[in-house]
């Protein structure tokens, strides 16, 4: 139990997506333009991440290990991503109009988010580790607790980027720099900031 | 032998539509890569020869592909390319492959090639798909290496891993010189990216 705690706050801090491994950066960049819209894709990315992992750790446990086929889980992955993306979206759309109508555009995206893939290979390369690190994936509630954390982690960052662009509007940024590059110099220094929970241990 | 359409596909995403500084695709990886230049010419190659071949792939089968599964079957073509070059890099450089880690997994989903994919590929005839991959990897490729290139100069003072800057600069040989840690750092890649598109938006616009 103290290990899964350990694990989901680090990998919203620590090992956060954006700051410390820059995964999903595409729809980071171009999505984070204010502060609802990042906010609905982010609730997309921690819904997705955490059905997703757990699944995909389940059959890299007791299908893709036992069986020797390590070799397939890229293409075991990505086919399990976004049948459970495009699963989601028909269930979302079923039960509850309302969140798909909030959620509805980003689904699809979500199924090349780079965050989503890269939790499923980090989870890939943590069960491999011994139970005695802070990093490890042993069973599968420390699966469910980095798939949460690490989509916590990235849906903060979007947020937080979001509030500091809409603030940016009004500044007299140099032409060539502003939009995009500025955005860039922004992503850099808030994760010097976040530098500072590397030191993190619990 | 090059028509005009197949020269623009291939030129274009070099300078004034490159898929890094213009269409912001596929920076995930192009900043994780770059602390040393070897990794990142290792995958700088081996995007360009997935972004290749899967347009090539999928454009000799755009025509049979049902509309709404397109995106599965872009992500299968691409995820067996990924899994092919991964395991030659697993034999043929392991270190390297190791240093790359998940990144090399995560090509198959770096945004360039669905980007290209079907933007391009969907529409367009084989050979003027394969040249417009060649040009976007490449364009991609370019854009590591500068970033790489300063991160290892200046974060560690070497290039490919030969020391350039004589040791005997260094504080701790009695010179006046040190490495610039920072570089080392992640969130460094971000400010030297912002840095190039900087330059790339300036020079452009005077052109024009």
């Amino acid at each position: 139990m103290e290990h899964a705690i350990s694990l989901f706050v680090r990998s919203i801090f620590a090992d956060n997506m954006i700051f410390a491994f820059f995964l999903g950066m595409c729809s980071y960049l171009a999505v984070s333009k204010d502060v609802k819209t990042a906010a609905g894709l982010g609730v997309a990315v921690i819904f997705v991440q955490t059905i997703t992992l757990p699944i995909n750790y389940l059959l890299q446990v007791y299908v893709l290990t036992p069986l020797g086929l390590g070799y397939l889980s890229f293409i075991l992955f990505i086919a399990v991503i976004a049948a459970i993306v495009q699963l989601v979206e028909m269930v979302v759309e079923k039960f509850s109009p309302t969140l798909y109508n909030s959620l509805g555009i980003f689904l699809p995206l979500i199924a090349v988010n780079c965050a989503i893939m890269g939790g499923s290979l980090f989870m890939q390369q943590r069960v491999l580790l011994d139970a005695e690190n802070v990093k490890a994936i042993a069973n599968l509630g420390d699966a469910f607790a980095f798939a949460i954390g690490s989509g916590l982690g990235w849906m903060l960052a979007i947020v937080a980027l979001a509030g500091i662009r809409e603030k940016m509007e009004y500044n007299d940024v140099p032409k060539p720099l502003q939009g995009i590059g500025i955005t860039f110099i922004t992503v850099g220094l808030m994760a010097l900031a976040f530098m500072c929970f590397s030191g993190l241990n619990i | 032998m090059l028509s005009k359409n197949t020269k623009e596909a291939f030129l274009n995403p070099l300078n004034l539509n490159n898929p890094v500084l213009v269409q912001i695709l596929g920076i995930c990886s192009a900043l994780a890569v770059t602390v040393q230049l070897k990794p990142a010419l290792v995958m700088g190659v081996s995007v360009t020869i997935i972004v290749a071949l899967s347009n090539v792939v999928i454009s000799l089968i755009r025509k049979s592909i049902p509309m709404r599964i397109r995106i599965i079957v872009q992500l299968v073509v691409v995820a067996a390319l990924v899994t092919i070059v991964s395991e030659i890099l697993k034999a043929f450089a392991y270190d390297v492959a190791m240093q790359l880690s998940v990144y090399i997994g995560l090509i198959i989903t770096n945004c360039i090639l669905m980007g290209r994919l079907e933007a391009f590929a969907m529409t367009n005839s084989p050979m003027e798909s394969l040249m417009d991959g060649l040009g976007n990897g490449l364009g991609y490729a370019a854009i590591l290496i500068i970033v790489a290139f300063f991160r290892e100069l200046l974060g560690s003072g070497k290039l490919l891993g030969y020391q350039i800057i004589p040791e005997s600069w260094y504080i701790t040989n009695g010179g006046w010189y040190e490495n610039c840690g920072m570089m080392l750092m992640p969130a460094m890649a971000l400010i030297l990216v912002g840095c190039v598109i900087w330059i790339h938006r300036s020079i452009n616009e005077e052109k024009k």
